[in-house]
């Protein structure tokens, strides 16, 4: 049954929402979770590929919720050249249905409670401070109250500016995504492929990635300054059709993926965000999901220790141990982001062509951005600092 | 005047459009996308960021809008 009013209210039952919900309900908070779509984990807006380090920080990787298992990168430049990069670590591709699913069963484990077709319209204030939100459910208008409200509300987040923190994504700054999963493909189901150029995804990057048997998700995104002139579905009918024509599309989807650095302010009195509504997002790889989740544990930690000490202030540390944790390493990834857009088809075809010079057990993603550097030497400060500041 | 417009049943609900909507001007619930015109600046960066092509700058309306104003 629906109470009056919770410990925490989560807006969004997504991965960083759910993590969020699962670590500040563990000693005991009452948590719910509004999610406006009418289940968990779906629909699924994610090319899905993730590390198997970032799962185990969580759960343990099952084959339940597991597609793929990726050993190697295909990196391919405009004119055709591939470039293989065997992988140091293992990666993954999941089913998020049903990862999202477990996670679901992870948090109401811990006792918190999900209401789905719960769509959130607005925020509750108590001088300045955040204590709850309206939504509507089943076409009525409710209010729940609470110490502490968490916007995980995705992509199209409007928490965060109701509660006048400046969230909003800037549109060259969006990449606008779509993905089809596909049949009847002949591709190696232990590789994840990456399409860079002007012609398949200029300011972003085509994706193949393998869903098993056969299958996989093929998506792109582009920047928004792109899509201005050509929409992101167009490039993939033409890639689709000029290089997969027999492949049996089974599903399509749009998504937003906000590739920036993470907001300045993502707490407030009452209020922390989480995942891409806090813009949690690896701004170079695209990747939200374990980001996101990261996010979550660091703002549920801090969330059940407030509560434990009764002392509701602490959520506002949220911003530091986040920043000390990712945030000031993506504002890096960011730089190289921007550098990386700014590269021809040339310079892609020049790298790729230098470092299949390379001997294959010695390429590694920081020996190819190493042969990016000969290109672009100005990055070599940046990319220093990821590689030295774990 | 609304010059934004968004196709019927085009849409796939993927919230790119409220993302960077620089207004709040955008409404999206499960299946169901509305821009409210109180709020909407008609800056077009919604059309430029969705994927697929539900949203539309009627640059007709647009000039209609210009022309009524020139007689005015």
């Amino acid at each position: 049954m629906l109470k009056s009013s919770y410990d925490v209210i989560v807006v969004g039952g997504g991965p960083a929402g759910l993590t969020a919900a699962r670590y500040a309900s563990q000693k005991g908070a009452s948590v719910l979770v509004l999610e406006k779509d009418r289940d968990i984990g779906y629909p699924v807006r994610c090319g899905e590929a993730v590390s198997v380090a970032g799962v185990k920080e969580f759960l343990e990787p099952n084959e339940k919720f597991i597609a793929a298992h990726i050993t190697k990168f295909s990196m391919n430049a405009p004119n055709g050249s591939e470039v293989i990069l065997p992988l140091e670590e293992e990666g993954l591709v999941l089913e998020r249905r049903i990862f999202d699913y477990e996670l679901a069963k992870i948090a109401g484990n811990c006792g918190t409670q999900i209401l789905t077709r719960a769509y959130v319209n607005g925020l509750l204030f108590d001088n300045n401070k955040v204590t709850g939100v309206t939504f509507e459910h089943e076409g009525i208008n409710k209010q729940v109250n609470s110490k502490i409200v968490v916007g995980a509300d995705g992509v199209e987040s409007r928490v965060g500016r109701w509660a006048g923190l400046n969230t909003f994504t800037d549109f060259r700054d969006m990449e606008s995504c779509v993905q089809v999963t596909v049949g009847n493909l002949d591709i190696d189901q232990n590789a994840c492929y990456f399409y860079l150029g002007s012609m398949f995804a200029p300011n972003g990057y085509l994706w193949i990635f393998p869903k098993g048997n056969r299958s996989a998700n093929i998506g792109l995104g582009i920047s928004g300054l792109i899509g201005k002139k050509k929409s992101a579905n167009k490039y993939l009918e033409d890639f689709l059709q000029k290089y997969y024509p027999n492949a049996s599309i089974m599903t399509k989807i749009a998504g937003g993926v906000p590739c920036a650095t993470t907001y300045k302010n993502i707490s407030a009195p009452g209020l922390v965000l989480v995942g891409d509504a806090a813009h949690q997002v690896n701004p170079l790889s695209g990747g939200g999901i374990i980001s996101g989740m990261i996010g979550g544990k660091i703002a549920g930690n801090i969330i059940s220790e407030a509560l434990e000490n009764n002392n509701l202030d602490h959520v506002l540390s949220y911003d530091k141990a986040w920043n000390d944790r990712l945030g000031k390493r993506h504002e890096i990834f960011d730089r190289i982001k921007n550098g990386i857009y700014n590269f021809d088809d040339d310079k892609f075809n020049d790298i790729a062509k230098a470092f299949n010079k390379v001997k294959l057990n010695e390429r590694t993603l920081g020996n190819l951005f190493k042969v990016a550097l000969f290109n672009k030497p100005s990055l070599l400060i940046d990319i220093a600092k990821v590689f030295f500041n774990r | 005047m609304l010059l934004i417009e968004i196709i019927p049943n085009k849409c796939d609900y993927c919230g790119c459009c409220v993302g960077v909507c620089p207004d709040d001007a955008i409404e999206l619930k499960e299946a169901e996308i509305k821009i409210i015109e109180e709020k909407c600046t008609n800056c077009a960066k919604c059309v430029w960021s969705c994927p697929i092509e539900v949203l539309k700058f009627n640059k007709d309306k647009a000039k209609e809008g210009k022309d009524v104003k020139k007689q005015l």
